[in-house]
């Protein structure tokens, strides 16, 4: 019974925190897109197309950190056996997946207007591409193996293999001559951003990583009440006695 | 004294494994005639042009050989999955990691090396000359090992998987698209000027070095995981 004191315990508190969470996302997205689409200026160059940042530049580093969310979950998965583990990195494919595509389409939006293309095989673009792919992968092995633990372990090793992704995404920029900028908030030196343009940002990115936080934690509990849904249906149609063996290899089965 | 005569597990395994694919049939020969037919549909689909064909030969080897390498994959751990010997590996005292490295390279040897040898043949129908034959064939010969291996990471992920073929081309076609980029760059280097041979050559021998390295406890961790 060890370990359902986590989710039990997990349950509440994710009740508790909802309610401000959304709360605290609906405040940081109404000021950071007044921020972007109000106070910022247009750029010099770019002109009004630079607002297409405060929504790419956000999704871009939120589908790398939950790609990373992913990662801890699935040492969580592999090291400790952890069901709520289990059910943080199913919840999280798809929204990471989510991020990745808003972030490839708001970056080929901006591409066309500004690169006069709506895509290039720049490295960059390529490995976040890889990302996607990789993103979409996990989802379908997800849903290929039945059993709920044997594929939470297979999305776990696949999940560690494509972290060699990530600082391949990162240092793209810097380790290749690419059309894609080089980074220019966190860097070395400090941001080369305006400081009119860099607070819009950054309130932008702290709102996608409150809408990250929101979105994961219910998923998590979605997914936890949907096997605790489906640990009953087979109770019940099994026949409700607890005492016969067999169903109790279906229910740790089914917990696991 | 007697274990001094028999061959050791390993080498027993890797025996067995060649035994096993050319009883079987298809293996090696199966994956050189799709290595052929994909060399032979690119000119109808792109046309005959020699100039064209020869420019983008070296590409069209490395992906013909990616796909071919695809093929029979699925296969690996499977067939010992069913008839029980998996779980007689999973149980031996000798290390899964050194059984699933040597059923990769006996793997590569009988679907790897065979492509590496059809390549030169194949890179004369593309009009290659003499000097990016060698490139490309040298490309494969470093470049499909780490194929294998990172196939074979696929290949123990839906080992239980009645029809997972398709899935592993999914899960692996993304993680092998490193040991592409810098394969063609290096094979493509005789026909631009513009690119050398030894930085892509030797960044392609250290992703099969790494993968050598890495790829074998990820196959058995996802082999423990998946059979029990």
């Amino acid at each position: 019974m060890l370990k359902y004191a986590n989710p039990t315990f997990f349950l509440p508190l994710v009740a508790k925190l909802l309610p401000w969470l959304t709360g605290a996302t609906v405040v940081a997205f109404a000021i950071g897109i007044w921020g972007a689409f109000f106070s910022a200026p247009a750029d010099y160059q770019q002109g009004e197309t630079v607002r297409i940042m405060y929504i790419h530049v956000p999704a871009a580093w939120l589908s790398m950190f939950c790609y990373a969310t992913m990662t801890a979950s699935a040492l969580g998965t592999l090291v400790w056996r952890h069901p709520l583990a289990d059910a943080a990195q199913k919840a999280a494919a798809p929204i990471g997946a989510a991020f990745t595509f808003v972030c490839l389409v708001t970056g080929s939006l901006w591409g066309k207007p500004m690169w006069g293309t709506w895509w290039v095989w720049d490295a960059r673009l390529t490995s976040v591409l890889v990302l996607f792919v990789i993103y979409l992968g996990l989802i379908a092995l997800w849903q290929t193996i039945e059993d709920a633990g044997r594929a939470a372990r297979g999305a776990a090793i696949l999940t560690l293999v494509g972290v060699v992704n990530l600082p391949i995404i990162k240092f793209s920029v810097d380790w290749w001559n690419t059309l894609h900028q080089p980074a220019s908030v966190f860097r070395m030196g400090g941001p080369t951003i305006a400081p009119s343009m860099l607070w819009p940002l950054l309130v932008m990115g702290m709102a996608f990583t409150l809408l990250f936080t929101t979105l994961h934690l219910m998923a998590t509990r979605n997914e936890i009440l949907r096997r605790r849904l489906r640990r009953l249906a087979i109770q019940t149609a099994t026949g409700e006695t607890n005492a016969q063996p067999t169903h109790r290899l279906t229910m740790t089965g089914g917990a696991e | 004294m007697s274990a001094n005569l028999r061959p050791s597990p390993l080498m027993a395994l890797f025996s067995r494994e060649i035994r096993v694919a050319r009883r079987l049939g298809g293996g090696g020969t199966m994956g050189v005639i799709f290595f052929l037919i994909l060399v032979t549909i690119v000119p109808f689909a792109i046309g005959p042009d020699l100039n064209l064909l020869s420019r983008i030969g070296p590409a069209i080897l490395w992906i013909a050989a990616l796909l071919a390498t695809l093929l029979g994959l699925d296969r690996l751990f499977q067939a010992d999955h069913e008839d029980g010997s998996l779980d007689l590996m999973l149980t031996s005292d000798t290390p899964l990691e050194l059984i699933v490295l040597v059923k990769c390279l006996a793997h590569w040897v009988v679907t790897g090396l065979p492509l590496v040898i059809a390549a030169p043949l194949f890179g004369l129908m593309l009009a290659l000359d003499p000097q990016a034959l060698g490139a490309v064939t040298l490309s494969l010969l470093a470049g499909t090992p780490a194929l294998a291996l990172l196939g074979a990471i696929g290949a123990a992920l839906t080992v239980t998987l009645r029809r997972g073929g398709l899935l592993m081309a999914i899960l692996i076609l993304p993680l092998a698209i490193p040991v592409l980029i810098f394969g063609v760059s290096a094979a493509s280097a005789s026909i631009s000027a513009t690119t050398p041979f030894w930085p892509p050559f030797l960044i392609l021998c250290a992703l099969t070095l790494a993968t050598l390295a890495a790829a074998p406890f990820a196959v058995a961790a996802a082999l423990r995981h998946m059979s029990e």
